[in-house]
């Protein structure tokens, strides 16, 4: 039987595949993908913990999808912001933008 | 007649004031005003006085000057006979040197101002007399004190006259410090300054004998600069720098004898307080005799004179303080005519020859006649010889003296009538007759023009006969005229009379022995008492004396008190706070700049320093930062789990 | 409504200073014009203002009230009485005459000159008039303001030196009078700032506050009268001061010190007043005998002169320090007198500086012979400054003599020795400039002109004027003076 500790140990492993996207990857794509999966790795918690803690309402459910929805909102903005880096720097290597220091 | 008397001394003060400020340009029109107004003046002090012969009542006549409380000053005029006697001898004298002065002083370019300061002098002088009160005295005491300092510098470009003048002014002001603060004293005490309110609070013995004594004393200071008695008589011989006439006028017959004048008329206060009185008659006696001693020896014809004067002065001042107050303007009366008569006969020798100095004159007798008689005339009279106008008044002089329990006034009165008799006539052997002895001097010399020797005349006549009215055995003489309280007769007193005229020959028979007969040289005379010639001949050394006792060390003083004093301590103190306020905000300025401003600096710079040591943490890469963020947030779980 | 003249006098100069400065800095002549205007129309009122003064009574008149700042007790208060009139008077004549005298004395920046001139008479004025605290230390602080430029742009020698010390000399002392100011308006209830409530309650007024507020007001005005030792300013600024700014220093200056010592000092701390009416006195005969010792040591014509108002002054705080009616009469009657010789000898010495280009004593030699009429008023002048009789100075002198002897005994013939002294170093100034023989190096020097003599004349005729008849003078300020000796001595 699949318990919640199975959940919550594939949304951990998706969580820290996300973490090491991010703090690894040099192309600013990726790392915006390596934050979709950390997104979806707590969905995976709030369904889970939605489905085995409280089985009577949907809140996690619904916390789920407005995070969908707010990820995509936020997929847009970052990939708007890609771009225009991409514009003004030629590419979007993150070592490369290092301007917001001092 | 009586209330319009303040009319005398009013037109010479127009005529002072006409000359300054419209007629200075023409000379003949200045001395015609300023002899028109003295003329003027002379004829209505002959009214006054024939009013007051008629009623011989003192009267006065006043206007509200100040009214404080404590001072209220009432000016006005008291005439009564002693201000009537002097007002006719001032009005005299004043007018016949007024007109000798038109000789005299004939070609001076400052003719105009000269008569200017005549009528400005007479306005005082006259002023002085009719005074009421105490303060109008002192004003116009000091009026005269001030036209005497023009005057006697008169001829200012020679430094010895403006010394003199400046001399005059200050010793004679000495003397006024006194007369302030007996003013002070005894208006104080009395509450009024009036005179006549004066003499009754005294009378009615209102003041305190003490302070009565020690104000009198402090008045008679005013008197003893004034009519320079000893210790303040050093500037009246300085003062024959002035010109002749001023010398008979102002030096001789009247602005001197304003001292004598103000013992005479507050004499009330001084027959009241004693001691005060034989402190005057003291010094006046003290004076006769330092006078006439200096007198014997002087070569200056004007000295001579001074010398006179000052001894007469004491003489008077004597007998006033015995209480002889008749006897003492008496002679008052006198001496001004026949010591003006003196002086502008000295005057005229001096107009002649152009040197003062008796050795260089001898033998004038015989180029100037009327000169040489009118000065034997006035050196007859001033010598006490019967019946010359002197003879009575010195005569009445010690008669009063007798009557004083010490005989020592008496023997010195004596003696100084001695040796006036032997100095008068030193000069007068000495300047008409003999050989003359300097020949070139000698032949350009002549008699005066009449303005001059017409003035001498009158006096000659007046110096015989003005002592007349004073003759013992007169019914209705001076002594029934001018008194104190109630008319007193002296009884004549023959044996005195041959006495003092047997001194007084002797003097005479001295002075012809040594001067014109050689029978007694001079010169040996001199070898043998050397030393007490000396000491006379140089006045006693007063004036070195003062030199060095007063003046030097006030001017030292002076002179420390600035340079130390003020400028070198009070002035160095408002500096010294000065700068060291300059100082204190020069440290202030270092401790701000150096200690305050430092910490500031030093703390702005230790931030900046760990400030770029903390910048390097700052990459710029989002994921260095995300990564500590995380590595962060895993610490503080593991922490937090632990 | 009353013909508001004591306003006008105060601001018809502050006026003609506006307009002075509207002009173009070319129009030298019309500056000089509206100067003389606006400072002869507070003469004219001063006449009128005389006219109408009543001696009789020692209230207030013309006066003139007006709620200034209510919530703080602050009035537009302005008077006269016995005391200010004859110094508004005084104020009045000087300005207008240092105006004329400084027509030919200034050059350059005319413009300004005059403006400051004009605003320095609206200060003095000022102080002379009003009746509140606040307004009166005001115009009091007016006063240093143009005199501070005065001194320091048009004066001679050490002008910024002097100009610098007179200011802040007196900043110092008027501090002190404005913490005594201040204490009064706390311990008073209701707090004012009005001086003649203030006098009326003097009498509540705890004894050991009233000395502490009198020693407070006693240096403010000290420091201005002078006071030994805080004279050594005067010298320097009189000295260093243009010709007519030096008149107005020496003139009403030190007036307004006097002024001071009479309109608050005393009557409002009586019990100080009485406290220390003996080292006044003892000070004001260091004055009078020091200064005049001084005086003999000075090689400086401008500077003797200096000194020689040092120990007037004396004459004044000794007759005040006396608290009798005819010593404080005295004072006062020193302070006009004072006034107007001390003005005239400034003048004096600024004609012969303007000529000569030297003011030391012993270069000069027998002037007389060669400006007969220069000499002449000089030297009455000087006469009239030495106490002679018959001018102003004597009557002044023997006034605080007689007023000040029953209670000073030993002070007042200690301080006669004064008159001696300046006797004499006026007779040793006179006689080496004037007497001996001629210096011919003065060979090309001119005589007075009609412009100079033009100013120096009224004063000549005032000081003869009330010398030889002072009743005029003594019956308006007497009632004045009767209730401030009342209001002391109860």
């Amino acid at each position: 039987m699949v318990g919640l500790n199975h959940y919550l140990v594939l949304s951990t492993i998706l969580f820290c595949i996300g973490i090491f996207g991010v703090l690894t990857r040099r192309n600013a794509i990726g790392i915006l993908m390596s934050i979709e999966l950390m997104f979806n790795a707590v969905n995976i918690n709030f369904v889970a913990f939605s489905k085995f803690v409280t089985p009577t309402d949907f809140v996690g459910q619904i916390f789920a999808i407005f995070v969908i929805t707010i990820a995509a909102a936020e997929a847009t903005v970052g990939l708007a912001i890609v771009l225009l880096i991409y514009r003004n720097f030629k590419g979007i290597n993150v070592d490369n933008i290092n301007i917001m220091k001092w | 007649m009586l209330a319009n008397a303040w009319i005398i001394p009013l037109l010479p003060l127009i005529a002072f004031v006409a000359i300054v400020f419209f007629t200075n340009r023409n000379q003949k029109l200045s001395s015609l005003i300023s002899i028109g107004a003295v003329c003027l003046s002379f004829v209505i002090s002959l009214f006054v006085i024939a009013s007051v012969l008629k009623n011989p009542v003192a009267s006065e006549f006043e206007l509200t000057w100040v009214d404080l409380p404590g001072f209220k000053i009432k000016v006005g005029m008291l005439i009564d006979p002693l201000t009537a006697v002097m007002l006719f001898v001032v009005c005299t004298v004043s007018m016949l040197v007024h007109i000798y002065s038109v000789g005299y002083m004939a070609g001076d370019p400052r003719f105009s101002r000269f008569f200017s300061f005549l009528s400005l002098f007479t306005f005082s002088m006259l002023g002085l007399v009719i005074a009421n009160n105490f303060l109008e005295i002192f004003i116009f005491w000091e009026l005269v004190g001030l036209t005497s300092y023009l005057l006697i510098g008169f001829w200012f470009e020679k430094k010895i006259a403006s010394d003199a003048g400046k001399k005059a002014f200050i010793t004679t002001r000495t003397g006024d410090l006194g007369f302030i603060i007996g003013i002070l004293i005894l208006t104080t005490a009395a509450g009024t300054f009036n005179f006549k309110e004066m003499f009754h609070a005294v009378e009615a013995g209102h003041i305190p004998f003490g302070l009565l004594t020690v104000g009198a004393i402090f008045l008679f200071a005013g008197a003893v600069g004034k009519s320079a008695q000893f210790p303040l008589h050093v500037w009246l011989p300085d003062a024959m720098e002035g010109p002749t006439p001023v010398s008979a006028l102002i030096h001789a017959a009247t602005m001197v004898a304003a001292g004598v004048y103000l013992v005479a008329r507050t004499i009330t206060i001084y027959l009241a307080a004693e001691n005060a009185a034989l402190v005057v008659a003291i010094i006046g006696c003290f004076t006769a005799f330092l006078a006439a001693s200096i007198a014997l020896v002087q070569n200056d014809i004007k000295r001579v004179l001074a010398y006179s004067t000052i001894s007469q002065l004491g003489y008077m001042i004597m007998v006033l303080g015995l209480g002889g107050f008749t006897a003492g303007s008496f002679h008052l009366y006198t001496h001004a005519f026949f010591k003006a008569l003196l002086f502008l006969g000295a005057g005229s020798v001096i107009h002649a020859m152009h040197t003062n100095d008796i050795w260089d004159m001898g033998g004038l007798y015989r180029k100037m006649k009327i000169t040489a008689i009118t000065f034997i005339i006035a050196s007859l009279s001033i010598s006490g010889i019967f019946p010359l106008s002197g003879f009575w008044s010195k005569d009445e002089i010690l008669a009063v003296a007798s009557h004083y329990h010490n005989p020592i006034f008496l023997i010195v009165g004596v003696l100084v009538a001695g040796m006036t008799a032997f100095y008068m006539f030193r000069l007068c052997f000495v300047t008409f007759f003999g050989q003359p002895r300097d020949q070139e001097k000698f032949d350009h010399a002549h008699e005066s023009p009449k303005v001059m020797t017409i003035p001498l005349m009158i006096l000659a006549f007046l110096s015989i006969v003005a002592g007349w009215v004073g003759i013992p055995w007169l019914k209705h003489g001076y002594c029934s005229f001018v008194f104190h309280h109630e008319p007193h007769h002296v009884e004549p007193n023959f044996l005195l009379m041959i006495i003092s005229t047997l001194v007084a020959l002797s003097g005479i028979y001295l002075a012809y022995a040594m001067y014109y007969k050689g029978s007694i040289s001079p010169e040996k005379l001199k070898a043998k008492f050397a030393f007490p010639y000396k000491v006379l001949y140089n006045k006693y050394y007063f004036d070195e004396l003062y030199h060095a006792v007063i003046v030097n060390p006030l001017l030292k003083l002076c002179d420390f008190l600035f340079t130390k004093l003020d400028v070198g301590v009070v002035d160095w103190l408002v500096n010294g706070v000065g700068n060291f306020t300059v100082f204190l905000s020069d440290v202030k300025e270092w401790f701000d700049s150096r200690i305050v401003d430092g910490a500031v600096n030093g703390l702005a710079y230790v931030t900046k320093g760990i400030g770029s040591g903390l910048r390097r943490v700052q990459t710029g890469q989002l994921q260095n930062y995300a990564f500590v963020i995380f590595f962060g947030l895993v610490l503080i779980i593991l922490f937090k789990l632990s | 409504m009353d013909f508001p003249i004591l306003t006008l006098m105060i601001f018809i100069p502050f006026l003609g200073m506006i307009l002075i400065l509207l002009l173009k800095r070319e129009q030298e002549s019309a500056a000089r014009f509206l100067a003389a205007l606006f400072s002869f129309i507070p003469l004219v009122l001063s006449f009128i203002l005389l006219a109408r003064y009543d001696g009789s009574t020692s209230g207030l008149q013309f006066v003139e009230k007006y709620e200034w700042i209510p919530s703080l007790g602050i009035t537009y208060f302005l008077g006269a009485d016995g005391l200010s009139v004859p110094m508004l008077f005084l104020t009045a004549l000087l300005c207008f005459v240092s105006v004329i005298y400084s027509f030919g004395d200034i050059k350059e920046r005319v413009r300004q000159y005059f403006a400051f001139l004009l605003l320095l008479e609206v200060g003095m004025m000022g102080v002379f008039a009003a009746l509140d605290f606040f307004l009166f230390y005001i115009f009091w602080e007016i006063v240093l303001v143009p005199m501070y430029f005065l001194i320091g742009i048009w004066g001679h020698g050490r002008k910024e030196y002097s100009a610098i010390k007179f200011f802040l000399y007196t900043l110092f002392g008027s501090l002190f009078m404005l913490v005594g100011i201040l204490a009064l308006y706390f311990t008073v209830e209701p707090h004012t700032l009005n001086m003649m409530v203030l006098i009326e309650k003097a009498p509540e007024l705890a004894r050991g506050f009233q000395l502490l507020a009198f020693v407070a007001f006693y240096i403010a005005f000290a420091v201005k009268v002078p006071i030994f030792p805080f004279h050594t300013w005067l010298p320097d600024a009189h000295v260093d001061a243009p010709t007519a700014v030096s008149v107005i220093l020496a003139g009403i200056l030190l007036k307004m010190g006097t002024y001071g010592f009479l309109r608050i000092s005393y009557p409002m701390f009586p019990e100080g007043a009485i406290y220390f009416a003996l080292p006044i006195g003892i000070l004001a005969l260091i004055n009078i005998v020091y200064g005049a010792l001084v005086c003999m040591a000075q090689k400086d014509l401008k500077k003797m002169i200096a000194y020689s108002s040092v120990s007037h002054m004396g004459y004044c705080m000794l007759g005040m320090a006396a608290i009798t009616v005819t010593g404080i009469s005295g004072c006062v009657f020193q302070m006009v007198s004072h006034g107007l010789i001390t003005g005239a000898l400034f003048l004096l010495v600024g004609v012969l500086y303007e000529r000569a280009h030297t003011r030391e004593i012993s270069a000069f030699g027998g002037l007389w012979i060669k400006v007969p009429v220069y000499s002449g008023i000089m030297m009455l002048f000087c006469l009239g400054s030495l106490g002679l009789p018959g001018l102003s100075g004597f009557v002044s002198e023997f006034m605080v003599f007689v007023g000040a002897f029953p209670v000073f005994n030993v002070i007042v013939p200690l301080a006669v020795i004064g008159v001696v002294l300046t006797a004499a170093y006026f007779l040793r100034m006179i006689q080496a400039m004037f007497l001996g023989t001629f210096n011919t190096k003065w060979e090309g020097l001119t005589e007075i002109s009609g412009r100079e003599i033009f100013t120096v004349i009224p004063l000549a005729i005032l000081m003869v004027g009330i010398g030889v008849y002072p009743s005029p003078l003594t019956n308006m300020i007497k009632a004045t003076i009767e209730n401030i000796v009342h209001l002391v001595t109860g």
